[in-house]
């Protein structure tokens, strides 16, 4: 019973952390991708309750920032004139999950703008470029591993069901998949593409060439536990009855893989969100404006901004609960389906 | 038979060398040949009178590929080049403007042909070799030679003819040129007079390809610039030392250069470069980004920043004006449709937003721009070409003039149309490397959006965007810069001329392909003949005007000259031309009680 409720807090908690992003429109207070260029490089701002004079206000507000006079990069607050952060306000169209037209965000001000976690070189905001660039990420690791486990599954099964020279044939293949350097043979495919790709097409460029990558080891698993089924006492008792093979591997065999399947997707998912990051990081994903958490980081490849701005780290930070969720998610799949042994290489791809 | 040959050689020039290092180290006490007392003619400096010794350390981003002058054709060659080699008249990189070098004095006949050059008496090259009129006359030979396909020999063609050297005695050599060049002396600039002693024998063999190597032995090679090779790590260092042959001196007497060695450490990029100078490894940096600079200028301990205003770099915008003929995709010539139409280049122009780009790619330390000349050059900008100001209705009238149209989306987005109701969408390639550029992509970018133009931004590694542009020409806009190496638009010709590698926008053209190409052609090539400065000057401004008329390239913004010296550098005086910060090396010291011992 402990399992289960470990396993249900960790899905809770991952079904909270998807919806802030899947919602990031109405949680997002601008478009990731509006300039603001009186505002490069801003900081992040802070929730006040009291103001300069010593006063309490039980709505919570923010400084306006203002360049300072001949400086690029310097702010000074505003401190005369609090800015009451509204909610539930009406601001910039967007679609809630990406078909509901709406306008309606969470929080936002009435006169200026708020930058939660500042702005980047083009003074667009961090924070709806973090939420907006989640969902690239995110969904860039879910279908990823959809792929993979789905070309796994096959593959694995008929290797594991047919046994013979098609499963060593589909092992050796496997063995040689896994031998390959990934990130570099992602780079050489990644550069074959056309040149200019619209955002779209190469998000699903990147998703598949991701996907497609990383099969060879739910393969084996799944042989490994077809294999294992395929001599069970049941399974054997079922054949003697005359089951046919589409009866036995439906009923049986399949049914037995779902928690190697399961436990490898926990592992997978934030493997390839890291990969998606890592193509973007260095300028191999969606290209700009759109926002990932890869090429929100980008700019930390220049040592002026490394040195400058600390909070453009922050997407950094933004993936560590993600992870933890997954990967607490993994380990409870893992302790229930303990009957079956499961590779835990993690980082690995 | 070679090691013979090469062992010989040896016995030949040990004692060369040392019989002149007496020469030079104390007077001599046993009687020498008449040859060897000839009064050197010193060029005497004017300025603050430095402190010898020392050392000094730059940073170059990346390896030189050689020191032969004939064969450099990258920036880092280039920069280790002119503090080894000298020319026979020099540009002052600060003052803008000719001034006697290895030529102590010239004459242009009254016609305008001919170029008289008296070398100065005395002088030798860093092996101790002396100099004289032979040296020169070889060294444009090889500039010349087809064969040896040296970069310089384009300059060295006037009106299709090549310039002809002769002898007039042992210091004299007169130059004579097919019809008059508008340049003048400056012509000179930058041609570093080659040892024929060193090089005739590789010349004669055809291998003058494969001198010079970096790894070329310290006393195989020479020149008769302030420093001389002394030694080469690979992949770390390139180590000069002081030539003490060197023919320039200060106002007291003592000869240049002051310190014992410069430096010059390999590093792979900008960052690391600033990273160095920061931890004091180097005394010196130029070429910074604003961000850099800002950075820098920010911590400063024991350095100082200096910004040494606009310089004569041009970043602009061009879209595809090539004509492939029947080559031609049905989608490039749908695109070309758009790129030709001059009102849809002026509304490109009119909607972006140049100011920004200063600010938020430059920091502030640039100028917007809108014609080819940079502001750094302040002889040549013609001042009543117009600043048309930033804004989107004028741009949406001349895309109304011109034919284009507007649907409107769902989300209350707009899609620029053409005349056949094509959404308008192209890419704009830049240069990856360059963080600068692909800043002011994005910007552009965002502006286009405004006027309904979907624009897609691919950054590409900086040899295949050259290589997609000039050979293979499937793209469809492009950002890059070009700084001029002097501020007289000559330097900037092969983007001028239609025939020319650098007239980006459709390169190398048998004919020039529209009537204003071919004005543009006319005033330049006029303009280069023509004799006086206010002839030269009316004829570049109105190509200036043509150009921007028709905006085939549509101009952004120029950088400013930004670098940094330890406070105990003296004599630091950046300039806005190449080489920044090393023009007057020789005449950079190490302030009194400092050590710059570091490495």
């Amino acid at each position: 019973m402990r399992v289960r409720r470990v396993l249900t807090r960790w899905l809770v908690t991952l079904g909270v952390l998807h919806g802030i992003v899947g919602f990031a429109g109405f949680f997002a207070p601008y478009d990731p991708v509006e300039q603001d260029r009186k505002s490069p490089y801003l900081p992040p701002m802070r929730f006040h309750l009291i103001d300069g004079q010593g006063h309490f206000h039980a709505r919570p507000f923010v400084y306006a920032l203002k360049l300072r006079e001949g400086s690029f990069d310097r702010y000074v607050e505003n401190t005369t004139e609090p800015q009451p952060v509204r909610f539930f306000m009406k601001g910039a169209r967007y679609r809630l999950l990406g078909f509901l037209p709406c306008r309606r965000h969470l929080f936002g001000l009435e006169n200026t703008r708020i930058y939660l976690l500042g702005t980047d070189a083009y003074g667009r905001d961090q924070l709806s470029r973090l939420l907006f660039g989640g969902q690239v990420s995110l969904l860039a690791g879910l279908l990823g591993a959809g792929i993979t486990l789905s070309i796994g599954l096959c593959i694995g099964a008929v290797a594991g069901s047919f046994g013979g020279w098609r499963d060593s044939l589909l092992m050796r293949l496997a063995e040689l998949f896994m031998a390959l350097p990934w990130l570099y043979v992602l780079f050489a495919i990644r550069a074959f593409l056309p040149l200019a790709v619209s955002p779209l097409r190469a998000f699903f460029l990147i998703i598949t060439v991701i996907g497609i990558v990383g099969w060879a080891r739910p393969a084996r698993l799944v042989r490994g536990v077809v294999l294992s089924a395929k001599e069970r006492d049941f399974v054997r008792a079922a054949r003697g009855f005359g089951a046919t093979h589409g009866y036995l591997f439906r009923r049986h065999i399949l049914p037995e893989t779902s928690s190697v399947l399961l436990t490898q997707a926990a592992i997978l998912i934030p493997q390839y969100v890291l990969a998606e990051m890592t193509l973007s990081f260095l300028g191999l994903g969606v290209p700009e404006p759109v926002p990932s958490w890869g090429n929100l980081l980008s700019s930390l490849q220049q040592y002026s901004v490394l040195v400058s701005y600390w909070w453009i780290y922050l997407p950094a930070l933004a993936m560590v609960p993600f992870f933890l969720g997954y990967l607490g998610l993994a380990s409870s799949l893992q302790e229930r389906g303990a009957a079956y042994k499961i590779e835990s290489r993690i980082w690995g791809i | 038979m070679k090691r013979v040959t090469a062992n010989l050689k040896c016995c030949w020039i040990c004692p060369t060398v040392l019989l002149s290092l007496f020469v030079f180290v104390g007077p001599p006490a046993i009687a020498f040949p008449q040859e060897q007392i000839t009064k050197e003619e010193l060029l005497v400096l004017p300025g603050e009178v430095g402190r010898p010794g020392g050392r000094l350390v730059v940073s170059l981003r990346g390896e030189p590929k050689t020191l032969n002058p004939l064969i450099a054709a990258d920036a880092r060659s280039r920069e280790v080049i002119g503090v080894m080699q000298a020319d026979l008249v020099h540009i002052n990189r600060a003052r803008q403007q000719t001034e006697p070098a290895l030529a102590k004095s010239w004459k242009i006949s009254p016609d305008g042909l001919s170029y008289t050059i008296v070398l100065r008496q005395g002088l030798k090259f860093s092996d101790g070799q002396p100099l004289d009129a032979d040296d020169v006359l070889f060294t444009f030979r090889v500039y010349l030679d087809e064969n040896v396909h040296a970069p310089q020999r384009d300059l060295l063609i006037v009106s299709g003819k090549p310039i002809t050297v002769r002898k007039a005695d042992a210091h004299t050599v007169v130059f004579q040129l097919a019809k008059t060049y508008g340049v003048g002396e400056r012509l000179f600039d930058g041609l570093a007079i080659l040892p024929r002693h060193l090089l005739e024998k590789p010349y004669q063999e055809g291998k003058l390809g494969q001198s010079g190597s970096l790894a070329t032995a310290a006393d195989q090679w020479a020149g008769l610039g302030p420093f001389r090779l002394k030694e080469y790590v690979a992949g770390q260092r390139l180590v000069l030392e002081r030539n003490p042959y060197y023919w320039k001196s200060d106002a007291q007497g003592n000869r240049l250069p002051y310190v014992d060695e410069l430096v010059f450490l390999f590093v792979p990029n900008a960052d690391a470069q600033v990273l160095k100078f920061q931890s004091g490894e180097t005394d010196m940096i130029s070429q910074l980004g604003a961000e850099n600079f800002s950075v820098l200028s920010r911590q400063q301990r024991g350095y100082t920043m200096t910004d040494a205003g606009p310089g004569l770099e041009y970043n602009f915008l061009f879209f595809n004006l090539n004509d492939a003929g029947e080559k031609t995709s049905p989608e490039m010539q749908r695109k070309q449709k758009w790129f030709r139409e001059v009102k849809f280049r002026q509304a490109v122009s009119a909607a972006v937003d140049r100011e920004a780009i200063v600010r938020l790619v430059y920091q502030g330390r640039g100028a917007a721009l809108w014609g080819l000349v940079a502001p750094g050059n302040r002889r040549w900008g013609n001042e009543k070409l117009p600043h048309p100001a930033w804004s989107f209705e004028r741009a949406r009238a001349l895309l109304k003039e011109a034919g284009f149209s507007w649907s409107n989306g769902p989300n209350g987005e707009s899609t620029l149309l053409d005349s056949d109701g094509k959404p308008v969408e192209f890419s704009i390639l830049t240069s990856s490397s360059n963080a600068d550029r692909a800043k002011m992509a994005a910007l552009i970018q965002d502006d286009l959006k405004q006027l309904g133009m979907r624009v897609q931004v691919v950054p590409l590694e900086s040899r295949s965007l050259l290589d997609r542009v000039t050979q293979s020409r499937d793209y469809d806009a492009c950002i890059m810069g070009i700084a001029s190496y002097d501020a007289d638009p000559n330097s900037d010709i092969s983007v001028w001329l239609s025939s020319g590698g650098l007239h980006l926008w459709n390169p190398s053209q048998a004919h020039p392909a529209t009537p204003w190409e071919a004005e543009i052609d006319r005033l330049i090539e006029e303009q280069m003949s023509a004799r006086t400065f206010e002839q030269r000057k009316k004829l570049y401004d109105r190509a200036q005007e043509i150009l921007a008329e028709n905006q085939p390239m549509i101009f952004l913004a120029s950088p400013n000259i930004l670098a940094g010296a330890k406070n105990s550098i003296g004599n630091f005086r950046p300039a806005v031309l190449e080489p920044y910060v090393l023009w007057n090396v020789e005449q950079l010291y190490l302030k009194n009680g400092t050590e710059n011992a570091t490495r």
